[in-house]
């Protein structure tokens, strides 16, 4: 794990963690499938955060499971370069039979890594998200913010143990803050940041909310609905972020209401 | 934002306690007692005066309705000279072999039925109604096909107990939030790492309801088995020890050897199954009914 991050301004496919090209989703078969993403480019950096926008319907989370390989594309490639992704869902979903300590372990545990350096790392990515006392409590003891921590760590233990010295990691994070009170998700998206510099790890953020997607994202991915196709990037690094909330709500709101007619 | 990140650890320490949830205090051990003893104690108490008063009143012979202490005497001797032992020995044994031995087969049944499609459609709903067949029905066939042997008694264990455990398993697995094996699979779960890992865990509250029916069955199949199954080759359990106690007309004995069978099974149920299920409710956070 180190503290430092260089931060790519310019990405070539030579070193890209994550690469998709044409990416198809067809959902059932004949006339009456139904196309959830339609030529789908999308590069991601080693150690990027990336947040992808889009409103319902857009395949948001259908690309996560794409890229998480929990769903297969109807056509289309996609490459990882980095170990086995970890996934984050809305819900913290953890075990309620395990400890949050054996939450966190569990990963490594189907990775089987030995007793010892499980708890170790368990320990180490507990005190990442600030949970240092709270490795003995069960999850039902637990605050949904200090749960959707626990998840964090569980889902860095799944992409940094399956790690080989060098392979950067891969999260991918399917609106894990939506369920959570205003004030906790502000706390949560400080600490999100923080930890991702920490760990240089490469991040896919799907999220509805533009104000998340421009503070906590390099780049800003926003995606059409019926079929989902990447419409425009922005990059929102040493930009003036209260302008581009502005630009990005336009597009959303053009994007939305051009279903209106149909 | 820089100012933000400075005391941003202090306000999520403060939010981690304001929003915890409060951890409820165990009441003290006698107070436990009180609550959980007293009352059975109480009902018992108020069951045997109601007994022992309709004895009194002589509206029913002797031979009909014992009193109370005629029945004590019945289970006092045969505690005396040891046949209870010997008794409750035999029928123990037996049932919680025959147990151990369903638990072993139902489980991969059970985990079978619930996730493979085509064996649910095949011997699912033959699962369910197993469970409504009385065991005392394959007493008869048990013993045309193995004589008046154990082979006998230990099929009828099985077919009691076997449907419950794999049925419990069953909605247990299908009781899992469907987000739990999916996170499994993400974390990188394959087949057998999920089931060992994923669903057995998380089906444990129904596996272990389905267990403690499966004791219960495996309990009164036995004694089923016992009383109508009779030989010398199969020695004496408290079937038979019932069995006798009617042949004799001893309606003290009959009683006498009712109460260890229900002894046997109250018993079992508070000092195996109600602590396991409480030990993993309570992990779970699931103390509605504790």
């Amino acid at each position: 794990m180190t503290a430092t991050l260089e931060t790519p301004t310019t990405v070539s496919d030579v070193d890209a963690a994550v690469t998709l090209s044409g990416v198809r989703k067809v959902f059932g078969h004949g006339p009456a499938g139904v196309v959830a993403l339609d030529g789908v480019d999308l590069t991601v950096a080693p150690g990027e955060f990336v947040c992808l926008l889009g409103a319902s319907g857009c395949g948001k989370s259908t690309l996560l499971n794409l890229v998480a390989g929990l769903d297969a594309p109807t056509s289309g490639r996609i490459e990882l370069t980095t170990s086995r992704p970890a996934v984050m869902f809305q819900e913290a979903a953890l075990m309620p039979w395990l400890t949050a300590a054996r939450n966190v372990e569990l990963p490594l545990r189907l990775a089987g890594i030995k007793r010892g350096a499980r708890r170790e790392k368990a320990s180490e990515l507990l005190s990442l998200v600030r949970l240092v006392g709270a490795g003995h409590k069960r999850p039902h003891e637990l605050s949904g913010g200090m749960r959707q921590r626990v998840a964090l760590a569980r889902a860095l233990a799944s992409t940094l143990g399956s790690a080989e010295d060098g392979t950067p990691g891969l999260l991918l994070m399917d609106e894990p803050f939506a369920a959570l009170d205003a004030i906790t998700r502000d706390v949560l998206q400080a600490e999100l940041v923080r930890v991702w510099r920490e760990t240089s790890t490469a991040i896919v953020f799907v999220t509805h909310d533009v104000r998340e997607a421009v503070r906590l994202g390099q780049r800003v991915v926003l995606l059409s609905s019926r079929p989902g196709r990447v419409v425009r990037e922005w990059s929102t690094v040493d930009c003036d972020e209260p302008a581009v909330i502005d630009e990005i709500t336009t597009h959303l709101r053009e994007v939305i209401s051009g279903h209106a007619a149909a | 934002m820089p100012q933000l990140d400075t005391d941003l650890s202090a306000v999520g320490a403060g939010l981690d306690a304001l929003d915890a949830p409060s951890q409820e205090q165990r009441p003290s051990l006698w107070k436990r007692f009180v609550r959980t003893a007293v009352p059975p104690l109480i009902a018992f108490a108020l069951l045997l005066g109601a007994w022992q008063a309709l004895w009194a009143l002589a509206f029913w012979p002797e031979y009909q309705l014992p009193s109370p202490g005629s029945v004590w005497a019945a289970v006092a001797e045969a505690v005396e000279t040891g046949r209870a032992f010997e008794v409750l020995w035999t029928s123990v044994s037996r049932a919680v072999l025959g147990f151990l031995t369903a638990v072993v087969i139902a489980t991969p049944l059970g985990l079978l039925i619930a996730k493979v499609r085509v064996v649910r459609a095949a011997i699912g709903s033959l699962l369910t109604g197993l469970q409504s067949l009385p065991s005392v029905a394959w007493v008869p066939a048990g013993i045309l096909w193995f004589g008046a042997t154990p082979s006998t008694i230990y099929f009828v264990v099985l077919m009691g107990s076997v449907p419950s455990i794999a049925n419990g398993l069953v909605s247990g697995v299908d009781q899992i939030p469907p987000l739990l094996p999916r996170v499994g699979q993400a974390l990188g779960a394959g087949r057998m790492a999920s089931a060992r890992h994923i669903l057995l865990p998380a089906a444990l509250p129904g596996y272990l309801a389905g267990l403690k029916q499966g004791w219960a069955f495996s309990w009164r199949s036995l004694m089923a088995a016992e009383i109508i199954a009779t030989s010398p080759q199969l020695g004496e359990g408290l079937g038979q020890y019932l069995h006798n106690g009617s042949a004799l007309n001893d309606i003290s004995m009959v009683i006498a050897a009712i109460f260890l069978i229900l002894l046997v099974g109250v018993g079992i149920e508070l000092l195996v199954f109600r602590p396991l299920e409480r030990a993993v409710l309570r992990a779970r956070g699931l103390t509605g009914a504790l």
